[in-house]
């Protein structure tokens, strides 16, 4: 206990002494730690935002019927030909198959799942909307607009009226904010929509959904299920798509596997919808690592530079003290303290910065069409980065001061004594 | 009686630039209280020997002894922690910490020792610069005292952990003839009031003629008084 007093005291006369390089090296790790807290938390929070942006557009895991012809065709069955070269023409997909079957005993079960967050029916029709002698094509969605709200964010999207008013209204549409403008309809207007089949139907506007992809604001709308289904004129078990959202994102693809072979349904766990998505997260990532794990290697080696020099400079104090009697590992682990409390005093600077400056960045508006719910840059404050900056500006001064501090065990106080 | 410091057949090669044979088949002891100088030209090993002597240099063959206790071919940090116990060494140039003050230049080696607690390290520290006159400096940064004071204070320093010999590299080689006479009294009452040993290199043979006893060297052997 004794002998750390010792040392360090000695450490903090040198450090003290020679305030300007201290400084200096320790700019270098506030510099380093600062730009390194700032980048990741800007970068993550970038990530994470974009990440949400296709994420919670997107079910865990979205049960559908895939439109294809039956693996297995009539003549297959047919024993008497079993064994001959089978050759049939013109292969029709199946009919009516857009519809999944059960659908409503499938909705009971998935929400009685302890892994299920919630599990929503949907029901996707092609449809036109009509303006005059002007039509247009595109999509309308039935919806459990209250559980679309708690589940994804649907709600951060609806720029005027509210989902509480679609689930009010019979006869209720949110229309995409293109189509809108398109057609110069506001809040509280009518507008017809009319189905390939023929039939007219016309709906009130409670409500204006903007995702900030012109494709989809071009086309799509939402009304509710029973709206829907009465349009297409189909009962009220026809539902073509089921959305689940899980407690857990991983639980997707095991999951998704389980009820394809449960229900004999396609399942898309949202890995697979989002693969080439996941490659821009990770290169994202790896390229805010790179730069930050440059900055820091910057710094370790002004403190390996400026510790070097403070050796030198230190040479016959080094030798007065090993002719005195203190040890090599003394003189190590006096210039080890020296380059420990350099990185702490650096590196808990850097936070501060780093804190500040990400901080900053929060409160910069940034403000597009594309994210309605954003106001200012988006920015991730993990604690954990905090702790990793100052772990490593610990390890980069270790490492840094390990070889010069190395050096000065080292040093044979006869050469400099009888050298002077 | 057990000699403080005994050398047996110490001998010595640098081998840079070339081989050479610096020391050869030193033999001596000093007894307890004894007051001896070393003399002889420069480039005859006095120096050399002396930094065998006191531990630092650890190349050479023979074997050395401090108080009956063999100290060849022990391992560093022993070396280190003997050095730091029983020998105070001074320089010729004064080798303070110039960063520290003159009290933390004495304390420093007695607080390494640990067998006191600081305060009462201080004290002893406060004692010794007293006992050397110079106890008004103690606050004093040791870059900003003279020549004089310096190696004075580099004596306090030897002496603070109460040391079995005292060893001098030209202790007054870079004095003036005030101050050399002023280290001389200062050496010469630590051997008679406390029994100090003393094992001083000297070029001054007015200095070495006034001690107990002149270990003469020439060509890396002891000519005369091993």
């Amino acid at each position: 206990m004794n002998r750390l007093k010792l040392i360090l005291g000695i450490a903090r006369t040198h450090l003290v002494t020679k305030i300007k390089s201290t400084v200096t090296a320790a700019l270098g790790v506030t510099f380093g730690i600062g730009a390194y807290i700032t980048l990741v938390s800007f970068m993550t929070g970038l990530n994470q935002m974009l990440d949400d942006l296709i994420l919670n557009q997107t079910p865990h895991i979205h049960l559908y019927n895939e439109v294809e012809p039956a693996a297995v065709q009539p003549a297959h069955r047919l024993e008497s030909l079993s064994g001959d070269l089978l050759q049939i023409q013109s292969v029709k997909p199946k009919q009516g198959q857009l519809k999944i079957h059960n659908a409503l005993p499938i909705l009971d079960y998935l929400r009685r799942d302890d892994r299920v967050l919630g599990a929503t029916p949907q029901i996707r029709a092609q449809i036109f909307y009509l303006s005059g002698s002007q039509d247009l094509g595109g999509v309308l969605s039935g919806v459990d607009i209250l559980e679309e709200d708690r589940l994804s964010n649907i709600g951060d999207y609806i720029v005027a009226g509210s989902p509480e008013a679609l689930h009010r209204s019979e006869n209720g549409i949110i229309l995409g904010a293109g189509l809108a403008d398109k057609f110069s309809l506001a809040l509280g207007d009518r507008i017809q929509v009319s189905t390939p089949e023929g039939g007219v139907f016309p709906l009130k506007i409670v409500g204006l959904y903007q995702s900030g992809l012109a494709e989809i604001d071009n086309s799509q709308s939402f009304a509710q299920v029973q709206t829907v289904q009465r349009i297409m004129g189909k009962p009220t078990n026809y539902i073509t798509d089921i959305n689940v959202k899980l407690h857990r994102l991983e639980a997707a693809v095991p999951m998704a596997r389980e009820l394809e072979t449960l229900f004999r349904v396609r399942a898309r766990d949202i890995q697979e919808a989002n693969a080439q998505f996941e490659t821009g997260t990770s290169i994202r990532n790896l390229i805010t690592y790179a730069v930050s794990i440059t900055l820091l290697i910057v710094a370790g080696f002004g403190i390996y530079n400026i510790l070097n020099m403070l050796i030198y400079e230190k040479m016959n104090d080094i030798a007065i003290l090993k002719a005195t009697g203190f040890s090599g590992r003394d003189v190590h682990q006096i210039f080890m303290s020296q380059a420990l409390i350099i990185g702490l005093g650096g590196g808990l600077l850097g936070l501060l910065i780093g804190f500040g400056l990400s901080h900053l960045i929060d409160s910069l508006p940034f403000e597009t069409e594309a994210l309605p719910t954003i106001s200012t840059f988006p920015v991730n404050h993990d604690p954990w980065y905090y702790l990793i900056g100052i772990g490593f500006a610990l390890v980069s001064t270790f490492i840094a001061g390990y070889l010069p501090a190395a050096r000065a065990r080292r040093i044979d106080p006869v050469k400099i004594i009888r050298g002077n | 009686m057990t000699p403080v410091l005994e050398a047996k057949h110490i001998d010595k090669h640098f081998t840079k630039p070339v081989r050479f044979h610096v020391l050869k088949d030193i033999g001596f002891s000093i007894q307890p209280g004894e007051f001896t100088s070393i003399m002889g030209k420069s480039g005859s090993g006095k120096s050399t020997l002396l930094y065998i002597l006191s531990t630092m240099d650890t190349e050479y063959t023979g074997s050395l002894y401090l108080k009956g206790e063999l100290l060849t071919r022990k391992p560093a940090n022993r070396l280190s922690a003997i050095r730091n116990a029983h020998i105070g060494f001074v320089f010729q140039f004064h080798y303070l910490l110039g960063e520290f003050t003159v009290l933390d230049n004495v304390m420093l080696p007695g607080l390494k020792l640990a067998r006191k607690t600081t305060a009462e390290v201080r004290h002893d520290a406060m004692e010794k610069l007293k006992m050397l006159h110079i106890d008004h400096l103690a606050a004093k940064r040791a870059s900003r005292i003279s020549g004089g004071e310096k190696q004075r204070v580099a004596i306090a320093r030897a002496l603070i952990n109460d040391p079995a010999i005292l060893m001098g590299d030209e202790p007054t080689g870079n004095l003036d003839s005030y101050n050399s006479e002023n280290v001389f009294q200062i050496f010469r009452q630590l051997k008679e009031e406390k029994g100090l040993s003393l094992l001083i290199v000297t070029h001054d043979e007015d200095f070495a003629r006034r001690t107990d006893r002149i270990i003469q060297m020439e060509d890396g052997r002891i000519v005369t008084g091993g």
